[in-house]
C-alpha cells in the first residue's frame, strides 16, 4: 500500500470519528504540550540569561576582581564560606598597582555599590536606591547611555563633584512627571545634582534593574559606599576574549604578589567572568530540562497506551476488512504498515495539536509571569517526531496482530 | 433452463484427467489451470479431528466453467479455500497455473492470490467506506500498479460489468446485484487465471441471481476460467461441468448435460 494512500486513509479515519480521535490523542497532545511549553520557557530563560541578564550584570569580555564571587549560587560546604569570610577585602590601595599592570587598550573601573536612602523635595517618603560609585571608564565598559541629560565630565570625575545619573525607576519615583535633569536628589543627607537619566535596563524574574544611581568615585557618598577604603570590585574589560584570559593572569599575579601568597596557597580573591554566572545557570537549566522531559514523558506513555488500545479495538472492528485485503493479495507487511501508518498518523496529529497548544501555553506563561519564552523551530520537529515515534511504538503490537490474522477466519468475522 | 445450451463445456477426456492427477510430483501441462493430487485437510477442533478433505483429485483446464457442489459439511468450503490459496492442505499437491502452491509461505500465497485468483464472495466483501472504483482498485494497489494505471484498469473492469455510472458510489448506495458486480469487477481487474466464486448468489433474489449468472456466462464465453462453489443445484446447473463433493471426497464429476439429467431423475 503506497505511503500517501495510507496516510490519507488514516486521516479519513480520524475525521470520521472526530470526538473519539480527540480523546485518543489527548494523552499525546498533553505530553507534547508540556514538552513544548517547557522547552520554550527553558529556551527563553536561557536566551535571556545569556543575552540579557548576564550581559547586564557583567559586560562583554570583562572580568571583575572581587574579594568573593558576586554570583555564587552553587552548593558549597561551610568550609568554603568560612574561607570566603577570612579573605581580605579589595582596597582603594589595590587600584593603582593592579591597573598600572594592565596592557594598552584595556579599560577598567573601580566600582562600589550599596543600598542608601535617598529623598527629594517632590516626594514625601525617602526610599532606598542602589548607589554606585564608579571611575571614568564605567559607562563605556557597561555600554550605558543616557536617554536625557549627559554623563559625567572628566573634571566631575577628577574632582568628585556631587553629580549623579539615575535609573528609570529612580526618576519615576523621585521626580513624578518632572524632568529630573538639573534637579536635586539627596542621598544620605548629601545633596546631589541629577545630570542624566539612563535608558531602561529592564527586569529579570520580577527584579528591576532600574533602581540605581551612579556617582563619581570620589564624590561625597564614597565614604558610605566604600567605607574604610574598601571597594567592591575592579571591573576590567579587554578588547578581545583571548586578551581577557592573559589579562586575568596578569591581575592574578599582581594580587598574589601584593597579598604575599606562596605558590602552594590558593588565591584569596576572586576573578569573576560572565562564564561563572552562566555556569550556574547551566546547572539550573540541566535540572529544568530533566524535569521538563520527565514529566511530559509520563503523558506520552499514557498516550501511547491509549493509542495501543484504540488500535487493538480498530483491528478487532476491522477484522473483516483485513480478511478482504488479505484475500485480495495484501501481504503481512502491507497490513502491518497500514496499521502502523494509521497509528503514527493519529499520534502525529495529536503531537501537532500539542505543539500548537504548547506554544500557546508558553506564550500565555510569558504574558502573565515574568518568565520569558522563546519559540524554537526545532522543537516543532521534536514534538512531531516524538508523536510519530510514539505512534509507531504504540501501533507495533496491534499492527503485528492484524498482520498475523488468518484470512479465512478474518473473512468470517462480522 | 430457458436458455438453450449453446456449447458443451470443453471437458478433457476422463482418461486424460486421470493421467494428469495420477502423475505425482510432475508439473502438469500448460493447459491445466488447476490440478490437485490427493489433497487432504484436517482440522483439530478442540481435540476432535475433523477430516474436511480426504484425498481430492481434481483437474481443471483453462476456460472451463466448473461448479463445485455439495451439502454443508461436504468439504466444499475447505476445497475452495485451498484452491483460493487461503489455506494449505496437510497432504497432497496443488498445482495452480503450473506452479506448486501447496507448500508456499503466507506471503508467497498472498502474491499468488493477488495475481492468479479473483474472489467473489456470498456477502460481497466490499470495503464499506470506499467507492466502487476504489474497491476495484484494491488488488492493483497490492500489485504495486501506479495510481493512474490503477484508475484506468478499474474503470475498464467496472464497465465490463455495466457499472460505468456507479463508479463513485459507496457499497451502501448500490443494490445487491450491483454490489456483486462491483465484486466481480474487482475479481477481474488483475486478469486472474481463475475467477473463484463462493455462493455468489447466496444473498441475492432469484432475478438478480439470474443476472449474475448471465455475467458469469458471458465471462466464460470470453475465455475466463470460472469456478463456482454452491449448494444450490439451480445455480450449479449454469456451469458447464459440475463436481459434487460428499464427505471430503469427489462423489461425481459430470458435464452439465449429465448433471441436469441426473437432477431430472431424482
Amino acid at each position: 500500500m503506497p505511503f500517501l494512500d495510507a496516510i490519507r486513509l488514516a486521516l479519513q479515519q480520524i475525521w470520521v470519528q472526530k470526538l473519539k480521535s480527540f480523546f485518543t490523542l489527548l494523552g499525546v497532545m498533553i505530553g507534547v504540550t508540556f514538552l513544548i511549553a517547557v522547552v520554550s520557557i527553558v529556551g527563553g530563560m536561557s536566551r535571556y540569561m545569556t543575552e540579557q541578564l548576564v550581559g547586564k550584570i557583567m559586560a562583554v569580555n570583562s572580568f571583575e576582581l572581587r574579594h568573593r564571587p558576586n554570583i555564587d549560587l552553587g552548593d558549597h560546604d561551610d568550609n568554603y564560606y568560612r574561607e570566603l569570610r577570612r579573605r581580605p577585602r579589595i582596597k582603594e590601595s589595590d587600584i593603582e598597582p593592579v591597573t598600572s599592570a594592565l596592557p594598552e587598550g584595556v579599560l577598567w573601573a573601580a566600582v562600589g555599590n550599596d543600598n542608601l536612602s535617598a529623598s527629594s523635595r517632590y516626594v514625601a517618603k525617602p526610599r532606598l536606591v542602589l548607589a554606585f560609585t564608579v571611575t571614568d571608564d564605567y559607562f563605556t565598559i557597561k555600554r550605558m547611555t543616557p536617554v536625557s541629560g549627559r554623563l559625567f565630565s572628566p573634571q566631575e570625575f577628577a574632582r568628585g563633584m556631587p553629580v549623579i545619573v539615575i535609573g528609570q525607576d529612580v526618576a519615576n519615583y523621585f521626580f513624578p512627571s518632572l524632568d529630573p535633569v538639573g534637579r536635586e536628589l539627596t542621598i544620605r543627607g548629601i545633596p546631589y545634582q541629577v545630570v542624566g537619566v539612563m535608558e531602561k535596563q529592564g527586569s529579570a524574574f520580577g527584579i528591576s534593574f532600574d533602581k540605581f544611581i551612579v556617582a563619581p568615585h570620589k564624590s561625597p557618598i564614597n565614604r558610605y559606599v566604600n567605607a574604610h577604603g574598601v571597594i567592591d570590585a575592579i571591573m576590567i574589560q579587554t578588547p578581545s576574549r583571548e586578551g581577557m584570559l592573559s589579562t586575568m593572569e596578569t591581575v592574578r599575579q599582581v594580587m598574589r604578589a601584593r597579598r604575599g601568597l606562596r605558590p602552594s596557597e590558593p588565591d584569596n580573591f576572586s576573578l569573576e567572568t560572565s562564564d561563572s554566572a552562566l555556569e550556574f545557570w547551566n546547572k539550573i537549566k540541566s535540572y529544568l530540562v530533566i524535569a521538563g522531559v520527565a514529566l511530559p514523558a509520563i503523558g506520552l506513555v499514557v498516550g501511547a497506551i491509549v493509542i495501543m488500545n484504540i488500535m487493538l479495538v480498530a483491528v478487532a472492528e476491522r477484522t473483516r476488512e483485513i480478511g478482504i485485503r488479505k484475500s485480495l493479495g495484501a501481504r503481512r507487511r502491507d497490513i502491518m504498515s497500514q496499521f502502523l501508518v494509521e497509528s503514527a498518523t493519529l499520534s502525529t496529529v495529536g503531537a501537532a495539536l500539542g505543539v500548537a497548544t504548547g506554544f500557546a501555553f508558553a506564550k500565555l506563561i510569558a504574558a502573565v509571569t515574568p518568565l520569558p519564552a522563546a519559540v524554537e523551530l526545532w522543537s516543532v520537529f521534536l514534538g512531531v517526531g516524538i508523536g510519530a515515534g510514539v505512534g509507531i511504538v504504540a501501533g507495533a503490537y496491534p499492527a503485528s496482530r492484524a498482520s498475523r490474522l488468518d484470512p479465512i477466519i478474518a473473512l468470517r468475522a462480522e | 433452463m430457458n436458455q438453450p445450451i449453446a456449447i458443451e463445456a470443453p471437458l478433457g477426456a476422463t482418461a486424460e484427467r486421470q493421467a494428469v492427477v495420477s502423475s505425482a510430483g510432475e508439473a502438469p501441462g500448460a493447459d491445466w489451470v488447476i490440478v490437485t493430487r490427493g489433497i487432504k485437510r484436517e482440522y483439530d477442533m478442540g481435540g476432535e479431528i475433523v477430516r474436511a478433505l480426504r484425498g481430492v483429485d481434481l483437474a481443471i483446464r483453462r476456460n472451463e466453467y466448473v461448479a463445485i457442489m455439495g451439502p454443508s459439511g461436504s468439504g466444499k468450503s475447505t476445497l475452495m479455500n485451498v484452491i483460493g490459496c487461503l489455506d494449505t492442505p496437510n497432504e497432497g499437491e496443488y498445482w495452480l497455473n503450473g506452479t506448486r502452491v501447496s507448500s508456499m509461505s503466507d506471503d508467497a500465497l498472498a502474491r499468488v492470490r493477488n495475481k492468479e485468483i479473483g474472489f467473489v464472495f456470498q456477502t460481497f466483501n466490499l470495503l464499506p467506506r470506499a467507492t466502487a472504483l476504489h474497491n476495484v482498485e484494491l488488488p492493483l494497489v497490492y500489485a504495486g500498479v501506479s495510481a493512474d494505471e490503477r484508475k484506468r484498469r478499474a474503470r475498464e473492469a467496472l464497465s465490463r460489468v455495466q457499472l460505468d455510472g456507479r463508479m463513485d458510489h459507496r457499497p451502501n448506495e448500490l443494490s445487491g446485484g450491483q454490489r456483486q458486480r462491483v465484486a466481480i469487477a474487482r475479481a477481474l481487474v488483475n486478469n486472474p487465471s481463475i475467477l473463484l466464486a463462493d455462493e455468489p448468489t447466496g444473498n441475492l433474489d432469484s432475478t438478480t441471481s439470474e443476472e449474475i449468472m448471465r455475467v458469469f456466462e458471458s465471462l466464460a464465453d470470453q475465455g475466463q476460467t470460472v469456478i463456482m462453489v454452491t449448494h444450490e443445484p439451480d445455480i450449479a446447473q449454469h456451469a458447464r461441468r459440475v463436481v459434487v463433493l460428499r464427505d471430503g471426497l469427489i462423489a461425481s464429476d459430470d458435464r452439465r448435460s449429465a448433471f441436469v439429467e441426473k437432477l431430472g431423475l431424482s
